[in-house]
């Protein structure tokens, strides 16, 4: 078991970063979900933590005790590679045994971890194939069996479902979640897909751009998010982000909509009385659609759901983005029984609790002051 | 004439079964001359040797070829010295080929590590393996020359008259040190093209797994290589039971027979004043069949490795 701590680790490639100093405490026990688009440095920071890639900057601990500088083989971790990564030579058996015999110990032990690690994943079948021979999914249970037979410290994957397809990732998904319940081993699971972060991490870590965007629960990151790259990031569709003109206590927004800002946000807002462009974002499921509402838009789209409609509402009123960045259509989701024709007036108000303000500026979100 | 009748396209019908026939006729015309070439210079003397192998036929002689059943078989495996030109080439074979493949293997390893002139030194060490036999015997020739030659130099015999004269005191292993230079390159090349398709990957998971250097060598570097290394060692020992130019070059099968090898004996049996083709047919067609006996043996394994 292991806590993992980096301070301030940074990673360059020549001039440019892959990962900029971050700081993240994965505590033990806990299931990080590492999630950001292609190319923002995920499988840098991931390789970093197992010591497979030399830090630029910064410290790295494990249970404390300073491992920057110690190889991946003198950290205790398990990694699971993208793509699996199994010995193509040997057979399945021994590319799980293969941790074990490297570490010299006895032949009668061997056998019982892999026995155990074959029953867990079920592939007591396929111990005398060899990995060319396997299926994908094979091959993926293949890998996590010899990551765990070793019962390391933390376990680092790397997209690990990257290469299965749709209804196969969704099993296997499962798979891990429950491995992990069950062995309760430290985890940092990278993955682009916010899906999966959502659905399997204890946390998850925002990455972009080399910078980490926002840490927190999936919970936080979904009503909660740190900023514009967060808030659009995570959910699909994203949070709907409506610019506006603060005037009073109400929100002028763009497309012409005025929009009363709830009374426990009002403090909080007066107090940027200097500024008054905002950035407004709510959930689909914040909408709620109703003829008194104070929003106003055009249904643009609707798709069905099973158990609700989508709708794509034109906040200026146009059935064509107007392509100058002028047009706002937002989601909203509405009773799946209403039908509503494309082109007709739709209203809707939002749920106070669920509405979050925008700093168009620095991109941030605007925390709500807590008076007391 | 005919030409510019089809391209005017009157009859399309025509045009399609004349293009037809000219494909087939530039078919052949593009096989025929290599096939005409390998009948002439394979196909015939194949067969026609394994008739004068069962027949007493001298070349410079008048006689037309006498059939003597198994007569040239008989008396050559009878005759102790292509037994001892069978030793030598063994001996050699050995030899040279157990150098050549730990020589270049190691310095495929080398050559493998990620350095700045890399590529430059990759080039100069398959020189030598382009170069022609006969002219490396000769240079070598001189490189041994126990006056002048560099070599004894090199191992540290500064005294001429103390140092070994190496093709007469060790002609052996002066061949095999030549075919050793020469040919480690290729061994080298081949093992390399091997360790560079070894996807780094691989290493990086033997590293998670805790695996010694010593052992990701032994169960990672090699049986990836393996394939490679053996067909390199199957190509360098038919080489070797072949051996004749770089000996001719070196030693001319001297001093007496110590370099003697099966096919510089086959040579003098021709050309060295014994003129006798029946016999020297009879003992190319042993060659022949001991490197097909061997080569099997490897090909055998070979195909054991890939199944397994
Ligand atoms: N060995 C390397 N040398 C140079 N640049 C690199 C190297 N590895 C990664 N990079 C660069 O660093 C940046 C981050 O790469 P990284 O692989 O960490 O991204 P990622 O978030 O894992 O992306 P993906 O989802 O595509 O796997 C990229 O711009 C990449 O091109
Ligand atoms: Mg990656």
């Amino acid at each position: 078991m292991a806590e993992i701590e980096l301070r301030q680790v940074a990673k360059k490639f020549g001039d440019l970063w892959a990962v900029k100093p971050m700081d993240l405490t994965i505590y033990d026990g806990e299931f990080v979900a590492l999630l950001g688009p292609s190319g923002c440095g995920k499988t840098t920071t991931l390789r970093m933590i197992s010591g497979l890639e030399a830090v630029t900057e910064g410290r790295i601990f494990i249970n404390g005790k300073d491992v920057t500088w110690l190889s991946a083989s003198q950290r205790d971790i398990a990694f699971v590679f993208q793509f699996f990564a199994l010995y193509p030579q040997m057979t399945v058996r021994q590319n799980i045994a293969f941790p074990l015999e490297s570490q010299g110990m006895k032949r009668a032990e061997i056998n019982q971890r892999v026995a155990e690690v074959v029953k867990l994943l079920e592939i007591g079948h396929l111990l005398q194939r060899k990995p060319p021979a396997l299926s994908g999914g094979d091959k993926q249970r293949v890998a996590l069996a010899r990551s765990l037979v070793r019962k390391p410290a933390c376990f680092l994957m790397d997209e690990p479902l990257g290469a299965l397809d749709a209804e196969f990732r969704e099993v296997m998904r499962a798979e891990i979640k429950r491995l992990h319940l069950a062995q309760h081993a430290t985890t940092v699971y990278v993955t682009h897909d916010q899906v999966e972060a959502m659905a399997m991490g204890d946390r998850i870590v925002v990455m972009s751009a080399a910078e980490v965007q926002q840490i927190g629960t999936p919970a936080q990151v979904y009503h909660d998010p740190a900023n514009l790259f967060v808030a659009n990031f995570i959910g699909s569709p994203g949070m709907n982000l409506v610019p506006g003109k603060y005037v009073g206590d109400e929100v002028h927004l763009r497309g012409g909509s005025v929009y009363p800002t709830p009374p426990a946000w009002r403090p909080t807002l007066a107090a940027r009385w200097q500024r008054d462009d905002v950035i407004v974002g709510f959930r689909p499921e914040a909408a709620q659609v109703s003829e008194t509402g104070a929003i106003r838009g055009m249904v643009y789209a609707s798709d069905l759901h099973g158990s609700y409609t989508m709708l794509h509402v034109s906040l200026n009123g146009e059935l064509r983005p107007n392509g100058n960045g002028e047009d706002t259509i937002v989601h909203i989701r509405a009773r799946r029984d209403v039908h509503y024709v494309i082109g007709s007036l739709v209203r809707f108000d939002l749920n106070p609790e669920m509405v979050r303000f925008f700093d168009p500026e620095s991109e941030k979100a605007i925390a709500k002051e807590v008076r007391g | 004439m005919t030409t510019s009748e089809a391209v005017a396209g009157g009859e399309p019908l025509r045009i399609k079964a004349r293009r037809q026939i000219n494909d087939r006729a530039i078919q052949q015309l593009f096989i025929m001359p290599t096939l005409v070439l390998l009948i002439l210079w394979n196909v015939f003397p194949l067969f026609y040797s394994l008739f004068l192998s069962f027949t007493q036929y001298s070349h410079s002689g008048k006689a037309p070829p006498v059939w003597i059943g198994t007569g040239n078989f008989d008396a050559l495996l009878n005759d102790p010295k292509i037994w001892a030109a069978f030793a030598v080439t063994g001996r050699y074979a050995l030899l040279s080929v157990l150098s050549q493949t730990l020589i270049g293997f190691g310095l495929a390893l080398l050559l493998r590590a990620k350095f700045k002139a890399n590529g430059l030194l990759t080039t100069l060490i398959l020189i030598p393996m382009m170069l022609s036999p006969v002219i490396v015997g000769m240079f070598w020739r001189l490189i041994f020359n126990p006056l002048m030659g560099i070599f004894n130099y090199m191992i540290g015999f500064w005294n001429p008259t103390t140092a070994p004269i190496w093709l007469k005191d060790h002609a052996l292993i002066s061949v095999v040190i030549v075919d050793v230079w020469m040919w480690s390159p290729f061994v080298m090349l081949l093992c390399l093209s091997g360790l560079k398709a070894i996807p780094d990957y691989i290493y990086e998971a033997a590293e998670i797994d805790r695996a010694s250097p010593w052992r990701q060598f032994w169960r990672i570097t090699l049986p990836h290589v393996a394939p490679l290394l053996l067909l390199a060692v199957l190509f360098r020992t038919i080489e070797a039971f072949k051996a004749f130019d770089l000996v001719m070059g070196l030693t001319g099968g001297g001093p007496g027979n110590v370099t003697e090898t099966v096919s510089v004996a086959l040579y003098r049996m021709v050309f060295q004043g014994q003129a006798r083709t029946g016999m020297a047919s009879a003992l190319a067609y042993v060659v022949l069949i001991v490197i097909i006996a061997v080569s099997n043996v490897y090909i055998w394994y070979l195909n054991k490795m890939k199944e397994a």
